[in-house]
């Protein structure tokens, strides 16, 4: 028997790497996502039927609330909060392998003899409850429970370095008595300290890159724990989503053009809802420019890229963003859209919402495919988006955007930009772009100057 | 002990690099469901949690054993789930050519 369940968990290795791989292509990912199911449901249907299971009433009532909670979040969550959504998810996973750890020890305690099985039984639980609650601040912050700004206070890095020495030496003494459960319960309360003290610090405009961290150390939670349990299946499986999140962490710091330890202990960024509630700034300065005018150059254009920033999704305003794609596509006109790496409020999140709108995916195009094509290119919209096209990123050394890569926007022959008022972006950089000679500033909500917009050409 | 340790670092280290081999090709269109999907991947310790849960030694053990089954399941189920209804919206344009 445990040939067999040893060969079964061999599958549902086999069957996440090739789920993995699926997802990695817009045909396949549907298929990989349910190999990546069947391999979790493999491994589960086996450790049912092979351990020694005595008690089943705590399993079933367990499996029961468990997929209930998840199903129902599943299909409710709406698209805009799936960054939060996964955050609890990832705090989840911590909390589980935290527990088994934890049981575990409870259950074998007094074998516990070398010190390996100590360490990887404090990692377990360090990484573990790091995760659950340093996902509950993202979350909280996420959600609006608590402001997105940045929470410091001094000595901060000093003193989430001095919890984890603590907990350092805590488990030496651990290693050489493994009866001192009271020291794990104290490890695991710093641990919980050194979740919340280690997220506050971070900016709501950061937090994409905390949720893929976060992600990654809920893989580590779960390989740490199949250490303590010697399971194989833990350990692969942990593995790949810890290298899953470290790589999604990489690429959201490069988009930002900034290093990981600025993210965790810079406190960058201004409040979250801040941004979009600023009040109306000063307006006078730049001409306005309606609906009709812009209808009338969208008339003469040949190509159009549009640029999506999360304020369009806030705006409720993907829908009929759609509707005036197809509107344009009527009329001949090339129409794309430029998704900047940190759009939205987690890595890919621009795509997910415009996808929702049925926007098809094939129009979507990343920086790297689209920037050399502004130039190119009649009319640049941008919707919701603003330190993404700030040119002062590429040569103002003071400011706080220089060196994160932009959508060269400013290169298109006409730029048009909705947008509420004059108000900066995250980074509280004024864009140059708004005073521009070929900029038309449409001042509006993004979802009402859109229909506006829909009807004006309409018109024509 | 120490040998089983060992081979269970080994087998970590290459799950890291196939990890990175895998994901690394995973275009930016599809990193949100790349991340709920690995998210529910992550909920592997469900195994784990079955085995507490259902060990029937003490109480505390299974109670525990219990929260960490839901907790897991959640991640499971709702990482599934939601990638997969994720997926369901990404078409293609049927009018291009």
């Amino acid at each position: 028997m445990i040939t067999i369940t040893g060969l079964s968990y061999l599958l549902a290795a086999i069957l996440f790497i090739v789920g993995l791989k699926n997802l990695g292509s817009p045909k396949t990912a549907r298929k990989g996502n349910a190999m990546a199911m069947l391999g979790m449901l493999i491994a589960i249907v086996v450790t049912l039927l092979d351990r020694n299971i005595l008690d089943f009433i705590y399993i079933v009532i367990g499996l029961i609330v468990g997929s209930a909670i998840g199903a129902y979040v599943a299909r409710t969550v709406e698209m805009t909060a799936m960054p939060q959504m996964v955050a609890l998810f990832n705090g989840f996973g911590g909390l589980a392998s935290t527990l088994v750890a934890y049981s575990e020890y409870i259950h074998h305690g007094q074998h516990i003899t070398g010190p390996d099985i100590s360490i990887t039984l404090v990692l377990s639980l360090l990484i573990g409850t790091v995760t659950f609650f340093g996902s509950l601040i993202a979350f909280a912050k996420l959600q609006g429970l608590m402001r997105g700004a940045p929470i410091v206070f001094k000595g901060q890095t000093l003193v989430n370095g001095l919890i984890l020495g603590i907990v350092i030496v805590l488990a030496v003494f651990f290693a050489l008595d493994t009866t001192r459960i009271e020291l794990l319960l104290i490890i695991i309360a710093l641990s919980a300290i050194l979740g919340v003290t280690s997220v506050i610090p971070i900016g709501g405009a950061d937090m994409p890159v905390v949720i893929a961290l976060l992600n990654s150390y809920s893989g580590l939670a779960a390989a740490a724990t199949g250490f303590v349990l010697y399971n194989n299946i833990l350990i692969i499986a942990g593995a790949l989503v810890g290298a899953s999140g470290i790589i999604l962490t990489q690429i959201m710091c490069k988009a930002m053009n900034r290093s990981l330890t600025n993210v965790l202990f810079g406190a960058v960024g201004t409040d979250d809802s801040g941004a979009g509630q600023a009040v109306t700034g000063p307006k006078s300065n730049v001409p306005q420019y309606s609906a009709e005018d812009a209808a009338m150059i969208f008339d003469a254009a040949e190509s159009v890229i549009i640029v999506p920033g999360y304020g369009l999704a806030v705006a409720q305003a993907q829908h009929v963003l759609y509707e005036f794609t197809q509107l344009l596509q009527e009329k001949g006109i090339e129409v794309r859209f430029a998704i900047h790496p940190v759009a939205g409020r987690m890595p890919g999140h621009m795509n997910v919402l415009l996808a929702e709108a049925d926007v098809p995916y094939d129009l979507l195009l990343e920086m790297d495919e689209i920037n050399e094509d502004f130039k190119n290119t009649d009319v640049a919209l941008v919707i919701g988006a603003n330190d993404v096209i700030n040119p002062a990123a590429r040569y103002k050394k003071n400011s706080p955007l220089y060196g994160m890569p932009i959508l060269n926007v400013d290169q298109a022959r006409t730029v048009m930009i909705v947008k509420r008022s004059l108000s900066p972006g995250f980074a509280g950089e004024d864009n140059e772009l708004f005073y521009d000679q070929k900029t038309m500033m449409l001042f509006g909500d993004a979802k009402k100057m859109v229909s506006e917009l829909i009807k004006e050409v309409k018109e024509l | 002990m120490p040998d089983m340790i060992l081979v269970a670092l080994y087998i970590f280290v290459l799950a890291i690099f196939v990890g990175f081999e895998v994901i690394t090709k995973v275009p930016p269109l599809l990193h949100t469901p790349l991340m709920s999907g690995s998210n529910a991947i992550s909920g592997i310790t469900i195994v784990g949690a079955l085995i507490s849960a259902g060990s029937g030694h003490d109480q505390l053990g299974k109670i525990l054993g219990m929260i960490a089954v839901i907790s897991a399941m959640i991640n499971v189920v709702g990482g599934f789930m939601v990638t997969d209804r994720m997926l369901e919206m990404f078409k293609k344009d049927r009018n291009k050519k």
